[in-house]
């Protein structure tokens, strides 16, 4: 059988965002979250409980983009000057939450600087994150390979709406991590802010499922059309699922449970994306067999892909594995 | 905010400032990164703990450097698309695979260790410790040999073809791969991240010896530093020079512009050690030069011809002004760096490594020099390479996104600030942790009296935050 390289890298380009935008959702949720807790005790035990953990799961968005431009380059080629300012912007707010995890331990009078940093730099990558997503989501103007449309086309209520829902959605998640993380009273707040995002992000998810279909014909068929508003309806459901478990864990106090409802909220969400997407990688302009790169890239990648993801998944485990369990407040680790 | 420049141009001026500012902390932390699985090793080996403290003192400058490597290694991944889109669609399906397998081979290996190398000691136990601790630095020499690869083939394609719509199709990936100047310019840059991290961790013993002669972890560092002087600068500079002559094979312009040679020298080209070029009247005024030298270096014969930019068509000719003066900062750096190497030798063998104050003057003074070296090579490099982004088949000015000259200067003017602001913080707060004095915990009350009195600044040692979670506590 001959495989079909550009869906499986589809696929995996796919994978690669998921898992960027889970893992990394949690640690730009937890900046977001910053300026909610006072005390500098317990953003340290908060900084604490990613420190380890924050590069392996940004590496995922170096994956994400250079995985984008080795093997549909032509997207990466149109999609980034499309979204040129959200995408500096976006690359300028990781540059600080970035540093900032090792520049606040390093001076005492500045550190509330860092941390402002830490809280701005989360907050604007996650909502231009939002943003992109929306862009791509409302359609990016190309012809002969190139990008053609304006410096601001990016700049709709619609992607500001995105915007808005990814960066309280990473909040949720973020908050959902620290229940999972930490003891006492920072817990307990943690946990009541887990309902409040949880709450919004439901509303906000739901009005962007709405919103969309209308933005393009073929998203309204995919989700209206027969056969396939048999499989969407499904969609819906499963985050209904998921919303009771994250309420029911909260509201039991399960610690675990939360974070992994907040996480299949993400997925769904995703997954749901995937079906009005497919088959293009740029709705209505690029389709995955046009814009792929040529059989011998996608196979020269492949081949060490398909090796070395399970190695990647298999140390990053590890490191999740050795830093688990609540954080100690007194632990000499940040 | 565009001053009158293109869209080209500014997004040349972006790319060269930020991809600067990276590679200064890959050219920190390539080395530091094996420097500390040598000292870890050493400590489990020698159960020494003066290696120990070496270790937990560079583990934390080294955290500082990785970080900032890692978010401006970032913004370089995304600038591909976003600056020179056309580059990156025609050329993606060749350079993306190679950055692919960067990030698959080394940035995950890298992140995914980094948190137990830096935390995890105790967590894991001393041998799973010095795992991750080498994970992290085979890590970065994996990163290298890539990125050197996918740059490399830029200025020495092979291996592809090139279909009707103009796309480079590759071909066959070993010859992708190792690309003509691939092992030189390896091995070349590899080498200046060591001898970067050599001078800067000399520098930082230097500091310390100058003030208190008998700290036995300064001692140990300054030692190691000058064995890797002494040994690496004499590698590097040979390396160096086979460099140049594969470059003479391959881009012979780049040699015209970098010797200075407007005119061809058919019976033997002179070596100009000075002068400034004058790309008006296609000369250099004021030249200081050697008959026949340069000859003699590139062909090893007194009188072989070489050839001049006039040979080459004027729209292939790369500017002179800069790779002229950069070569020759660069060649000049290492000859230094062999004269500090030499000069230590010779203080060994007197044994008096420890007391020659001039040596450790000299060795201060040439911390930064690694730094400047790199820059000044990686800028001979590229800029002999222009007109061209890949050489002879793409123009630099064909490789352009089309935004608009406001919207990069906008974001050009947005990178300068965040990054003085923040890699300035970086580098102020480096040097706090390079003025640490590196002393054990059991010979802290002994030595603190007269370290002061010996005029150290305790300052910044109490500055740094005394609480749980300080990185340098040592866990
Ligand atoms: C010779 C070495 C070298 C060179 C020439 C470059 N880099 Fe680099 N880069 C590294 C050596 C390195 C490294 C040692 O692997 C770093 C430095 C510090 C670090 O954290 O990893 C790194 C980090 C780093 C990261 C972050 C990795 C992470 O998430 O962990 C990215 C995305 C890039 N680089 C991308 C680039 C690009 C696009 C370059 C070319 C323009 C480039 N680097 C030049
Ligand atoms: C995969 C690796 C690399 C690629 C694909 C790459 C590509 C490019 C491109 C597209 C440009 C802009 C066009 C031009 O002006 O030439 C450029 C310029 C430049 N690059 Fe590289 N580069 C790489 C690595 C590096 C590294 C590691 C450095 C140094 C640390 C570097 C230094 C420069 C400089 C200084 C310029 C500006 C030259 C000028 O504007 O005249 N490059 N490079
Ligand atoms: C005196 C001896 C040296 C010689 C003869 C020499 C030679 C060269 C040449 C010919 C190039 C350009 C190659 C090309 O683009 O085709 C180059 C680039 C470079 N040099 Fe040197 N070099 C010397 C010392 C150093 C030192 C001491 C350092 C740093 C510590 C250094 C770092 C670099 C770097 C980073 C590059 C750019 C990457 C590359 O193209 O390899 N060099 N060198």
């Amino acid at each position: 059988m001959e495989i079909d390289l550009p869906t499986v890298w589809a696929g995996l380009i796919a994978f690669a965002v998921l898992a960027y935008v889970v893992l990394d959702g949690f640690d730009l949720g937890v900046g977001i979250l910053f300026p909610l807790f006072p005390k500098r005790h317990d953003r340290d035990i908060m900084t604490n409980s990613i420190a380890p953990v924050w590069d392996g799961n940004e590496t995922w968005l170096v994956l994400g983009g250079g995985g984008l431009m080795a093997v549909f380059p032509v997207v990466y080629a149109t999609v980034l000057p499309a979204l040129y300012m959200p995408i500096i912007v976006m690359l300028l707010g990781l540059v600080f939450r970035g540093v900032a995890f090792e520049f606040r331990w390093r001076t005492t009078r500045g550190s509330r600087s860092w941390d402002v940093g830490f809280w701005i730099g989360s907050t604007l990558a996650a909502f231009m994150q939002g943003i992109a997503l929306g862009a791509l989501v409302q359609g990016i103007e190309i012809a002969n390979r190139q990008y053609v449309g304006e410096w601001w086309d990016w700049l709709t209520p619609f992607t500001l709406l995105c915007g808005l829902a990814v960066t309280i959605g990473y909040a949720l998640l973020g908050a959902t991590w620290l229940n999972l993380k930490t003891s006492g009273e920072l817990q307990a707040h943690a946990r009541r802010l887990s309902m409040v995002t949880g709450v919004v992000t439901l509303a906000l998810i739901g009005v962007v499922s709405l919103w969309s279909p209308f933005l393009n014909a073929n998203y309204f068929d995919r989700w209206f059309g027969w056969p396939t508003a048999f499989y969407s309806a499904l969609v819906p459901l499963l985050l209904a699922g998921c919303a009771f478990a994250l309420w029911h864990g909260l509201t039991t106090d399960k610690h675990l449970q939360p974070f992994l409802a907040a996480l299949g909220l993400f997925v769904i969400s995703f997954v749901g994306l995937g079906v009005s997407f497919y088959p293009y990688m740029v709705p209505g302009a690029l389709t995955i067999e046009e814009a792929a790169a040529p059989d011998s890239s996608l196979a020269f990648l492949l081949a060490g892909a398909l090796v070395l993801v399970p190695v990647i998944l298999a140390y990053t485990g590890y490191a999740y594995w050795v830093f688990r369990g609540k954080i100690d407040p007194e632990e000499g680790y940040h | 905010m565009t001053m009158g420049l293109t869209a080209e141009m500014l997004a040349r001026i972006q790319f060269a400032f930020t991809v600067s500012f990276h590679f200064i902390f890959p050219a920190l932390s390539i080395g530091t990164a094996s420097y500390l699985a040598v000292l870890n090793g050493l400590w489990l080996w020698k159960r020494d703990r003066a290696y120990l403290k070496l270790f937990e003192y560079w583990k934390t400058i080294f955290a500082i450097t990785f970080g900032m490597g890692v978010v401006s290694g970032i913004v370089m991944s995304y600038q591909f698309g976003t600056n020179w889109s056309e580059f990156s669609d025609k050329a993606g399906a060749v350079i993306g695979p190679l950055m692919g397998y960067e990030v698959l081979t080394a940035f995950f290996l890298e992140a995914g260790f980094l948190g137990i190398a830096l935390f995890g000691r105790k967590r894991v136990g001393e041998p799973l410790h010095m795992v991750a601790v080498v994970a992290v630095a085979v890590g970065t020499l994996i990163s290298a040999t890539w990125i050197t690869s996918a740059n490399s083939w830029m200025h020495t394609p092979a291996g592809f073809s090139v279909d009707s719509n103009g796309n480079f199709v590759p071909e066959d990936w070993w010859a992708i791969i190792f690309n003509p100047s691939f092992p030189y310019r390896l091995t070349h840059t590899v080498l200046a991240a060591f001898l970067t991290t050599a001078f800067a961790v000399g520098a930082v013993g230097a500091w310390h010896l100058l003030h208190d002669r008998t700290n036995r972890q300064a001692r140990i560092m300054f030692s190691m530093a000058m064995w890797m002087a002494a040994v690496v600068t004499p590698i590097q500079i040979f390396v160096g020079d086979q460099h140049g002559l594969n470059t003479l094979e391959y881009q012979p312009q780049k040699i015209a512009a970098m010797e200075g040679h407007y005119e061809s020298h058919p019976n033997g080209a002179p070596l100009i050690l000075f002068g400034i070029p004058n790309e008006d009247e296609q000369r250099i005024d004021f030249a200081i030069e050697i008959p026949k030298l340069s000859s003699l270096i590139l062909k090893h014969d007194l009188n072989a011809p070489l050839q001049g930019l006039e040979d080459f068509p004027e729209d292939e000719r790369p500017p002179v002004l800069i790779p002229f003066f950069t070569f020759r900062i660069m060649v000049a750096i290492g000859f230094l760096m062999l004269g500090i190497g030499m000069w230590s030798l010779w203080a060994r063998y007197r044994k008096t490594l420890y007391e020659d104050r001039w040596l450790h003057r000299a060795a201060l003074a040439m911390g930064p020099s690694g730094f400047i070296a790199v820059l000044a090579g990686w800028y001979t490099t590229e800029i002999g390479r222009q007109p061209y982004t890949i050489y002879g088949l793409m123009r630099t000015s064909d490789s352009l996104s089309p935004v608009d000259a406001p919207a990069v200067g906008a974001s050009l003017v947005a990178f300068v600030i965040v990054y003085f602001l923040v890699f300035g913080a970086g580098v102020f707060y480096l040097f706090r942790l390079f003025r640490r004095v590196p002393i054990l915990e059991e010979d802290h009350e002994l030595d603190r009296g007269p370290h002061r009195a010996a005029g150290i600044n305790p300052g910044p040692a109490q500055e740094e935050p005394i609480r749980a979670g300080g990185s340098s506590s040592g866990d």
